[in-house]
């Protein structure tokens, strides 16, 4: 038995039967983090002494049977933008290189209560601007099934440490994709769920419209699993739902024969990986064999959704990002500064990498006078009409398949050079983020022995349906248990 | 509709967003920047006549609460990640110049 590969469910079981302690599995965990992790890359900052300090905490409370949640003494990575007190939290800029936050973020505060046990922060793209984990300001991180490859992103730290058995459980960020995109990369399964279901306090804001905190995992009972533990209203996150929270993982065995599968027409073009095409088409039938009805349906404004995210994008970045100058927290460079507004000049022009000023340009841009009727509220129109399609599709069908990327993860250095080629990698994952409604990856076969990821998209606040038929799919294939040698 | 965006109107931007860049990056951001808002140019083909930009996502009710003061983190606290502090104030140069 080899305890870092056990699903939350499988060492739940263990720990509370006391075959396994947490002790034993945190410490598991963080020896084969010094091991492999030197190759993959995944961990900007292992928390060894207050994992061990949490697990011991975890074993009290099993011991003493008492407070026992499925996470209590369950090891997991934090993607690092989200707060964490008195551990560094990066967003993997320079900016933020030495800050640790004075406080934590909800998510955080409700994973330390429920026991589970933060092992450490892991790498991503700078303020998870990218989809390669590239724009990293410390290191690329390397996609486990081949490190010549990119592990996807901005999540991508967090979906290489699922995928090379350095976490049981990742929590990541998904505002166009971050979470599905890697995941798919990866071989993981990973939830966007509705927006507004998981509170952003403590996240550092990219797009505070789009921005959602989701769970990585080694299926979808385990994303449920750990979903139930994090979503909830938040009186410190105003757009968070008043609704309770669904027992997910109770009805995750419901039958799903009585639902309609959409296949949306304009996800499935030119352009496309032959492997990944095939690997829908299995999966389609899969779902065939399963009892699910399967409708083509339209979502005509797709081919939008890409510069429709993308102006969103950087007009809230460029505002969200205003706070990084250098005067309350994080890198300062004052040197010379004759007045306030040198120290902003300088620092953020060391301690941004390129796409950030890229993103905070073009956003200043589409919101400056003379541009903002046709950039930035023209998106918000479109976007208007990106929401209205998904609407009406699901009208007529409970849930939609599509890939999460036309390609399996490609070569490290492939797409750096250009910045709208690598925008086009996200084409089948930014839609959502707009229209705030959930969705899940999760793996669906191979393609050049690089892992192929599907994604299902679900009606707003139905994250229930997602979970069932992910698990459906997962209890007739084992694409999803199987893992890479890392060599 | 084909934009350019020459190194003034980067400079222009990068003052907006107080970002100091060199002449050779706005040389690099001036190419970059026009073939991606060309791209975005793509939505003029969308008609949006009579659709309402979005505005809300999730709950669009007004979120209230009593207006009571509660505890916060404490001023030392607060000031362990200022660069530079003195008095119990975050430490700053001129910020109103005699120009």
């Amino acid at each position: 038995m080899q305890l870092t590969n056990l699903t939350i469910c499988e060492a739940h079981e263990l720990l509370t039967t006391k075959k396994i302690s947490s002790v034993e599995l945190t410490q598991a965990m963080l020896d084969r983090i010094h091991e492999v992790d030197t190759k993959v890359k995944s961990y900007v900052t292992v928390t060894d002494d207050l994992a061990l300090e949490q697990a011991r905490k975890a074993d009290e409370r099993i011991a003493k049977g008492e407070n026992v949640t499925p996470l209590t003494g369950i090891p997991f990575s934090m993607k690092d933008c989200i707060s964490t007190r008195n551990v560094r939290t990066t967003c993997s800029s320079k900016i933020l290189e030495n800050y640790v936050p004075q406080y934590n973020a909800t998510v955080t505060d409700k994973l330390a209560d429920s026991g589970a046990v933060l092992v450490g922060k892991t790498n991503m793209d700078e303020f998870g601007m990218g989809s390669s984990c590239e724009n990293s300001a410390f290191f690329n991180t390397h996609n486990p099934w081949n490190l010549d490859h990119v592990p996807g992103g901005s999540s991508g730290g967090a979906a290489a440490s699922m995928s090379a058995s350095l976490a049981s459980f990742a929590i990541g960020e998904d505002t166009g994709g971050s979470v599905r995109m890697p995941a798919g990369f990866c071989n993981v399964t990973g939830i966007k769920p509705t927006y507004g279901r998981v509170s952003r306090y403590g996240l550092i804001a990219l797009v505070s419209s789009f921005d959602c905190i989701g769970p990585l995992a080694r299926d979808a009972y385990d994303c449920a699993t750990v979903l139930e533990h994090i979503a909830g209203h938040d009186p410190k996150d105003s757009t968070t739902y008043q609704s309770p929270i669904t027992n997910y993982t109770q009805n995750i065995n419901q039958p799903v024969n009585k639902l309609k599968l959409g296949i949306p027409k304009e996800y499935f073009v030119a352009g496309m990986e032959a492997g990944v095409e095939s690997a829908m088409q299995e999966a389609i039938r899969a779902y065939e064999k399963l009892g699910m009805e399967i409708h083509e349906v339209s979502l005509p404004h797709t081919k939008y959704g890409l510069p429709v995210y993308y102006l969103l994008l950087f007009a809230e970045a460029s505002a969200n990002l205003a706070r990084m100058d250098g005067t309350r927290f994080g890198l300062s460079v004052s040197e010379n500064a004759k007045d306030v507004i040198d120290i902003y000049l300088q620092t953020r022009h060391e301690g941004f990498g390129d796409e950030v000023k890229r993103r905070i340009m073009l956003g200043a841009y589409a919101l400056s006078a003379g541009y903002y009727d046709a950039y930035y509220l023209k998106a918000q129109k479109v976007r208007t009409l990106l929401r209205r399609d998904f609407e009406t599709a699901f009208a007529s069908v409970d849930i939609l398949l599509a890939p999460t990327c036309p390609t399996t993860a490609f070569k490290l250095g492939e797409k750096t050079s250009d910045p709208l080629e690598m925008y086009l990698s996200d084409i089948y994952v930014v839609s959502t983020n707009p229209a705030g409604v959930p969705a899940i990856a999760l793996p669906a076969g191979f393609s050049n022995n690089m892992p192929v990821g599907m994604q299902l998209i679900g009606k707003h606040l139905d994250e229930q349906t997602l979970f069932q038929v992910a698990h459906a799919y997962q209890q007739v294939t084992d694409w999803h248990k199987r893992n890479p040698e890392i060599s | 509709m084909t934009q350019t965006i020459d190194t003034k109107t980067v400079q222009h931007v990068a003052y907006l967003v107080r970002l100091g860049i060199s002449e050779e990056e706005a040389q690099t951001f001036s190419g970059q920047f026009s073939s991606i808002i060309d791209y975005f140019n793509m939505l003029n083909e969308v008609d949006t006549d009579n659709i309402p930009p979005a505005s809300d996502i999730a709950n669009a009710e007004n979120v209230l609460r009593e207006d009571v003061v509660k505890p916060s983190m404490s001023r030392e606290e607060f000031l362990k990640n200022a660069p530079q502090s003195e008095r119990g104030y975050v430490k700053v140069p001129t910020v109103l110049g005699d120009e």
